[in-house]
């Protein structure tokens, strides 16, 4: 993060206006943005979904997806205007000066080809390379970025390698020209903690060494913060505030980026502790399971108490979601037993009566596969009344406006809408609603505020709490998200391979001494803090933190 | 040969200046100036192909009868191909002004090729339903007092007859009346037997990906043998044993066609309910559908089925097709239709000699590329209807 000597910018984006088709009309997504980056800058571009974050970075390319176009404005880059520039100048251009790092990599390598082909191909294709200097070349930028074995790592294909070294492997390859300026569209965002900050260090050492200028879209706050110089903020199309990244982190100017700064602020007052000898709601005790021959979980109990919410946390594959589906029912535990209300529940779904089935709910990670998209709100909340309750006619309808006022829908509007008419938290009300029209007293949420932007998750955090208190519900709440324990949990269960590390209440599993592994989790959470990221590099060293460290507990 | 490899390089030259010239006729537009030299040569072709094809059409109209017939065929195919153009396209300003808002922007969005596609699907609906009405004769009629074997076209001077205008077949039925019948027989036909196809291949397809297990192997390991067989020479063995059979049993020939074709159609939509199935079966809401308790009726008809409706719709318009060439050709080896049934493959089958003499007399090769022709258009104007649903429901925009 050097300043350059250099004062003309390297991309000047001026009244930028793109339009996005939707069945017959231009509908603007972009309404004039100014954009200006120096050489060897950072600018990181945050903003909800639909803010048109990605649509802005693309364009910075002088590229457009299909069914968009640049309407208004001016595209520079290093003095040439990108949207006149002709098909053989762009081509000059892309790839060899400007490049793009998406945010899933997994589905952006060519799963047929080796990872080094791949690299080779942009600076032979450009010219600057022969394949073998190419390839030499990629190994050393595989060192750089801390990939494991990078003499050997470019001759695996995609699926050899994980989600953390593909994005790594990206980096390098987008590298490999040696641009002036890349574009990393949230490459972070589909990546556990632990493995997201080691994929930061690396691009945020790389870049600074080449003195790359980049653009780094995101939603998530911490982790601009760390990354970029300065921060530019969009809402609906439009520009909030740019401002240096501390000045902006202290003291923000307008009310749309103090409430997203403020968002990491919701906190539940803790409650009693549980009576001893009160029945749990729900328990899990000895549980092992396994997909087929591979054992899952290990010896995993726990206890959810009425009105209480438990957080499951774990990186990906460490069985938290494996633990909820022994506890639906789909997946029968290979011994071990679970009890709701003190009775021993059977291990197959199919084998639970209606009552059994109604009193455990579950809400998706991924509302827009959870819902059927073929059914109306109404349809979607009115079965599960129909189906347990009985209702018909009026008192069905009456049933499901009450519960979509519950979750603060007006069911007036909202009835006959379908879920593609609906937007991502909207989506995960109806979730909510649905789990709910069972009337159940658990209900388990497996990461539901973890494809939602900040602000809304806060929202269904806030929902899901205050329902909590109206309902006396018992919430089992699986996520990666340390910042969403803190907010909503009352204990903690940290898994880690199938094995429950620790547990216990949330106040305890915030303060020291930890686990190692719940060390590792808690001090992978990056905070607004600019300097947290050199901080603790400079604490810890490279080598204990991500993958690097899990591998050595 | 030399003549042929010297047009192409004429063309080569061609493309180039075209793309030059179009350079600088409009100031280096960034469409001419990042053409890529194939698109200019496309051009040129395409041009060229036009050219010709005018000329072509001005020889069939010429009044030399030896030259206009060999253009014959050509004249009445760019002729048609510009009045159902037209058609479509009035077709579809009719839909545009009229009818509810939904199918206003449904219009509205459609490309010329659907709204054709549409006209005729309708157009062959009406005719089908109303055969009865339209038809100046029976389909079984033989017309006395009149020749059997006359023109198409009703010029008395050429051996026609105008009260006949598509002339009468070898025992003398009217060829208009027996078309008119065979829409109602082929299509009806085509139609139940195609819906049988989709109930039967659809409801297990769905109960494969939604149960596994045994079930899903044995009903696919069935339908594997099933498939393994040539379609067309395994209907051919069927219908064979149910000709001995139908007498027997005192059921029409017909009943036996249908259910052979269905079985063996059913086979290859059993393929794709279970392909589209499982993918929808693995989705979030069909999980909470089996929590809740839900039974296997709900789960196959009332959350995937709605979910599988448009690629199951799109292979509908196509295995309609399938299942009409196969009627049509089953028909053209004697084991289909039965006469004196009107139906269009048998029709070319009968009266398919008379191609022999499109060379100098066109309009006498007529009858049977009529039905051919009723069997084309309709198979196109599904495809057409097919392509346009699955580019919507693929979500694709240009």
């Amino acid at each position: 993060m050097t300043q350059a000597p250099d004062t003309t910018p390297l991309v000047k984006i001026r009244d930028i206006r793109i339009d996005g088709r939707t069945d017959e009309t231009w509908i603007p997504i972009i309404k004039g943005v100014n954009l200006t980056l120096q050489r060897g800058q950072v600018l990181g571009l945050i903003g909800e979904s639909g803010a048109g974050k990605s649509t802005l970075g693309l364009a910075a390319m002088g590229y457009t997806r299909d069914g968009v176009r640049i309407s208004g404005g001016s595209v520079e880059f290093d003095g040439i205007d990108l949207l006149t520039a002709s098909a053989a100048v762009k081509r000059d251009l892309l790839g060899k000066r400007i490049a793009y790092v998406a945010q899933s990599a997994a589905a952006s390598f060519n799963p047929a080809h080796r990872l080094i082909d791949q690299h080779v191909e942009g600076p032979v294709q450009h010219g600057i390379a022969g394949r073998k200097d190419s390839a030499e070349d990629g190994i050393a930028l595989y060192r750089k970025l801390r990939l494991p074995n990078p003499e050997e790592i470019g001759f695996r294909y995609p699926h050899q390698v994980s989600g953390g070294q593909l994005q790594r492997a990206m980096t390098a390859m987008a590298m490999s020209c040696r641009p002036d300026l890349i574009i990393f569209d949230e490459p972070t965002t589909a990546l556990d903690v632990t493995t997201q900050i080691e994929v930061l260090s690396a691009i945020r050492d790389i870049v600074a060494q080449y003195n790359t200028a980049a653009i780094y879209i995101t939603h998530d706050l911490a982790v601009v913060a760390q990354m970029a110089d300065r921060i530019k903020v969009l809402l609906r199309g439009e520009e909030v505030e740019t401002a240096d990244t501390r000045t902006m982190l202290d003291a923000p100017t307008q009310d749309y980026t103090k409430s997203l700064w403020a968002v990491r602020s919701f906190e539940r007052p803790a409650k009693p502790a549980v009576q001893t000898g009160a029945v749990p709601v729900v328990s899990m005790q000895n549980v092992d399971a396994s997909y087929g021959k591979v054992p899952v979980l290990h010896d995993v109990s726990f206890d959810i108490h009425a009105g209480r919410t438990v957080a499951v946390v774990g990186e990906s594959g460490s069985g938290k979601s494996t633990a909820a589906r022994c506890i639906t029912g789909l997946l029968p535990p290979t011994s071990g037993q679970i009890l709701f209300d003190g009775k021993v529940l059977p291990a197959d779904y199919r084998k639970r009566s209606k009552g059994q089935l109604r009193q455990v709910q579950m809400i998706y990670q991924m509302a827009d596969t959870a819902l059927n998209p073929r059914m109306s709100i109404g349809q979607i909340i009115a079965r599960p009344v129909q189906f347990y309750l009985g209702l018909t006619g009026k008192a069905k309808r009456q049933r499901v406006d009450a519960l979509l006022e519950q979750i603060e829908l007006d069911p007036a509007e909202y009835y006959n809408r379908l879920t593609s008419e609906l937007s991502g938290g909207q989506k995960q009300r109806i979730g909510i609603a649905r789990a709910l029209a069972a009337e159940p007293r658990f209900i388990i949420c497996d990461e539901v505020t973890s494809a939602l932007d900040q602000l809304v998750a806060e929202g269904i955090l806030r929902l899901l709490a205050r329902l909590q208190d109206e309902l006396s519900l018992s919430y089992m709440f699986i996520t990666h998200d340390l910042a969403t324990v803190r907010a909503i949990a009352d204990e903690v269960v940290v898994m880690k391979d199938g094995r429950v590390v620790e547990q216990g209440p949330k106040a305890e599993m915030f303060s020291p001494p930890h686990h190692a592994y719940t060390d590792l989790l808690l001090s992978s959470v990056p905070e607004m803090d600019p300097d947290w990221l050199s901080n603790l590099l400079a604490e810890r060293g490279v080598d204990n933190i991500g993958d690097a460290a899990v591998n050595k507990i | 040969m030399i003549w042929f490899a010297a047009a192409l390089l004429g063309f080569a030259a061609l493309a180039w200046g075209f793309r030059v010239a179009g350079q600088t006729a409009t100031g280096r537009a960034p469409y001419f100036r990042d053409m890529p030299f194939g698109v200019a040569y496309g051009y040129v072709l395409a041009v060229a192909a036009l050219m010709w094809l005018v000329w072509a059409y001005t020889q069939g109209r010429s009044a030399d009868p030896a030259v206009a017939n060999k253009f014959f065929f050509l004249r009445i195919a760019v002729e048609g191909f510009i009045i159902f153009s037209i058609a479509a396209w009035l077709f579809r300003l009719l839909g545009r002004s009229v009818g509810t808002k939904q199918t206003k922007r449904l219009f509205r969005s459609m490309p010329l090729t659907a709204a054709f596609g549409i006209m005729m699907i309708l157009i062959y609906v009406f005719v089908a339903v109303f055969a009865s009405f339209l038809a100046p004769y029976g389909q079984a009629e033989i017309i006395r007092g009149v020749p059997a074997n006359i023109m198409p076209g009703g010029d008395i001077a050429l051996g026609g007859n105008p009260d006949f205008p598509l002339g009468t077949d070898q025992i003398g039925r009217d060829i208009l009346s027996r078309l008119i019948y065979g829409a109602q027989n082929t299509v009806g036909i085509a139609f139940v037997t195609t819906v049988i196809a989709f109930l039967l291949g659809g409801s297990m397809g769905f109960l494969a990906a939604t149960l596994g297990g045994w079930l899903d192997q044995l009903l696919s390991r069935i339908v594997d043998v099933l498939m393994a067989i040539p379609s067309l020479i395994f209907a051919l063995l069927l219908m064979t044993i149910a000709s001995v059979w139908a007498p027997r049993l005192g059921i029409p020939q017909t009943y036996f066609m249908i259910l052979i074709i269905a079985v063996i159609d059913s086979t290859r939509v059993y393929r794709l309910a279970r392909a589209v199935g499982q993918n929808i079966v693995v989705m979030d809401y069909i999980e909470a559908a089996k929590l809740r308790g839900e039974g296997l009726g709900y789960l196959m008809f009332r959350e995937i089925l709605p979910n599988a409706t448009s690629p199951l719709l799109a292979e509908f318009g196509l295995r309609f097709c399938f299942v009409f060439l196969t009627i049509a050709s089953l028909s053209f080896l004697g084991v289909g239709i039965q006469p004196p049934l009107a139906d269009w493959g048998t029709m070319v089958r009968d009266l398919g000699g008379f191609v022999n003499f499109a060379q100098f007399a066109p309009m006498v090769a007529t009858p049977p590329l009529l039905a051919a022709g009723a069997i084309a258009l309709l198979a196109v104007a599904v495809n057409f209807v097919v392509d346009w649903m699955l580019h919507r429901s693929s979500g694709l925009k240009d």
